[in-house]
């Protein structure tokens, strides 16, 4: 009896979950097959099977303005993530290092400033570092979007990382120096291939950032030709109005597609990530 | 090994590997922090040096009818959309824990929101599902009901941003998944034991035992709530419109800092939203000793 109702049980836990689920994202899985629809569908067909199957939005939109394609900014988004990812991966683990393993003075006041910047917002940096920028004629530029990189201001992965280099075993460090090893050679014989666990959840998430980073990205970046995914997307509302909504859908679907690999490829690292820092996905 | 002094051997490497963060710190962080606290009672425009002009730009925000639009627009956001975000994060996390099969789909399936949902492309999505033609009304045609323009009406624009927002609530679920999964199983089949309600063992050993991831969550969605703005930019073209419904306080303060140039406003706008935050998290801290509960008693 009782075992009958806990499986009564779980089936509406099933299927209450299902329900939910496809609720939520019937939305993404309608902008995709409507990305595939004619224009007119789109605005009076709220299902899923397409009537009429059409290339017409991707061609259409991939070609957004005179002379420029999505595959620009495309480029453009790559360039700027991946050099993001490899200036967080180098710097963050070299700071997360120093404050993980050396005991160096005044360690401890730097360590407690990384934690307080951790939660800061942006917007009070925002406008003397648009002037520093401005200054050092960087405005239009990738060097607004990537010199914080490259100087560890993701605090945040700093954090990350101290606290899975603070789980490597010290004994490591100690055999190593008694083979006469020097804090540079343990850094990178030692701790990096130990913390690569980490070093892949600074990746993934440094790349979903910067890949959907459009606030920084609108503020520096002038020239279409210098344009990114996001800010590409926004030339649409700009300028038309809702006649181009299946290009719209077009290119949004393939801008959510690095990500959306970057996710299926690498879940587990994700899924832990979250779950044990708290990182806003 | 005898050691003069705690330092470790070679502790300048410790700077050596710090330099690029130091300079980071200083140079983009602390120094710009230092430098937009006085610029906030200045007058600036980038082009021109700043202008002292004392408590004037905190003066006029209190008479500038657009801000106090923006205070009112994000304070209810935050009032709505974290609290629901959390209660839906937290239902079906509790769903999810019953030791279902299939737990690792459906936990992806209500990521995947959290995952896109920050993006213009999303936001988009978003301005078309609501429009008056959107998915939206189509569906509510199909019930012979006549649906409004939701992003297009000052009553309703905000709305459709706190739903966008619960919509995203996976990120926090997972979080309280792995918290869920740390409450030894041993505390239920004592109370199942007891006799139990299962309203019962969730006040008493659910809630307290989750009661520091909550508290967590809780912490990191105020902060982001309160600096939400690519959704807003992108429905309302940038204006914060119809009618500063969706002027968020972020996006006002790019209005007023990029578009118009006042940057000393701007500034003076950031300090006060970091102010204000520091105090939300201040007295969140103070009442989380009646509610949060710490294994060790709350000493750490």
């Amino acid at each position: 009896m009782a075992a009958r109702r806990l499986a009564t049980q779980k089936l509406f836990i099933h299927l209450f979950i299902i329900a939910v689920g496809v609720f939520m994202i019937y939305p993404i899985v309608w902008m995709l097959v409507s990305s595939f629809k004619p224009e007119y569908l789109i605005f009076s067909d709220p299902g899923l099977w397409p009537k009429e199957v059409t290339l017409d939005n991707y061609r259409n939109g991939w070609q957004v303005v005179r002379n420029i394609t999505f595959g620009l900014f495309f480029r453009n988004s790559f360039i700027i993530a991946g050099i993001a990812v490899l200036a967080n991966l180098i710097t963050c683990s070299m700071a997360a290092y120093a404050f993980a393993r050396i005991n160096f003075p005044l360690r401890r006041i730097f360590f407690a400033c990384m934690l307080v910047t951790v939660m800061l917002p942006t917007h009070v940096t925002l406008v003397p570092r648009y002037a520093i920028f401005h200054s050092l004629d960087w405005i239009d530029t990738y060097l607004p979007l990537l010199v914080p990189k490259v100087l560890a201001t993701d605090s945040f992965f700093i954090f990350l990382l101290v606290q899975f280099i603070r789980g490597i075993p010290k004994d490591l460090d100690e055999s190593a120096r008694i083979d006469g090893a020097g804090p540079i050679r343990i850094f990178y014989l030692i701790v990096i291939p130990l913390a690569v666990p980490a070093l892949i959840t600074t990746a993934i998430f440094t790349f979903i950032w910067t890949w959907d980073d459009f606030f920084s990205q609108m503020l520096y970046l002038n020239t279409v030709t210098n344009f990114t995914v996001p800010l590409g997307l926004r030339l649409f509302i700009d300028s038309q109005g809702k006649s181009s909504w299946g290009a719209v859908f077009a290119m949004s679907v393939l801008s959510m597609v690095p990500i959306t690999l970057v996710f299926f490829f690498f879940q587990r690292y994700i899924v832990d990530g979250i779950a044990t820092t708290g990182i806003k996905g | 090994m005898i050691k003069s002094k705690s330092y470790s051997q070679g502790w300048w490497v410790g700077y050596l590997f710090l330099t690029p963060w130091m300079i980071g710190f200083f140079g983009l962080v602390l120094g710009p922090m230092i430098y937009s606290l006085y610029l906030s009672f200045t007058d600036y425009n980038l082009l021109n040096a700043p202008r002292w002009t004392g408590l004037d730009n905190f003066r006029e925000m209190f008479q500038d009818r657009d801000y106090l639009d923006s205070v009112k627009v994000t304070l209810t956001f935050v009032l709505f959309a974290v609290p629901l975000e959390l209660l839906a994060a937290l239902g079906v996390a509790l769903l999810l824990n019953k030791g279902i099969r299939g737990l690792g789909i459906y936990r992806t399936v209500y990521y995947i929101p959290s995952l896109l949902g920050g993006s213009v492309a999303i936001a988009l999505l978003w301005k078309n599902i609501f429009g008056v033609d959107g998915l939206v009304n189509q569906v509510l045609a199909f019930f012979g009901i006549q649906g409004k323009g939701w992003v297009s009406h000052p009553d309703y624009a905000l709305y459709t941003l706190i739903i966008l927002s619960t919509w995203q609530f996976g990120s926090a679920m997972v979080i309280f998944l792995a918290g869920l999964k740390q409450i030894p199983s041993e505390l239920y089949e004592a109370a199942a034991v007891d006799g139990a309600s299962g309203w019962r063992r969730f006040w008493s050993i659910t809630f307290p035992l989750l009661s520091p991831v909550l508290f967590f969550n809780l912490i990191m969605k105020l902060i982001s709530s309160m600096q939400v703005f690519t959704s807003s930019y992108i429905v309302s073209n940038g204006s914060g419109g119809p009618v500063n419904s969706t002027l968020f306080y972020t996006l006002y303060l790019y209005q007023r800092g990029f578009s118009y140039f006042e940057m000393g406003y701007a500034s003076a706008m950031a300090w006060l939203l970091l102010v204000t935050l520091a105090i939300m998290t201040g007295i969140l801290f103070l009442t989380s000793r009646y509610w949060v509960h710490y294994e060790d008693g709350g000493r750490s």
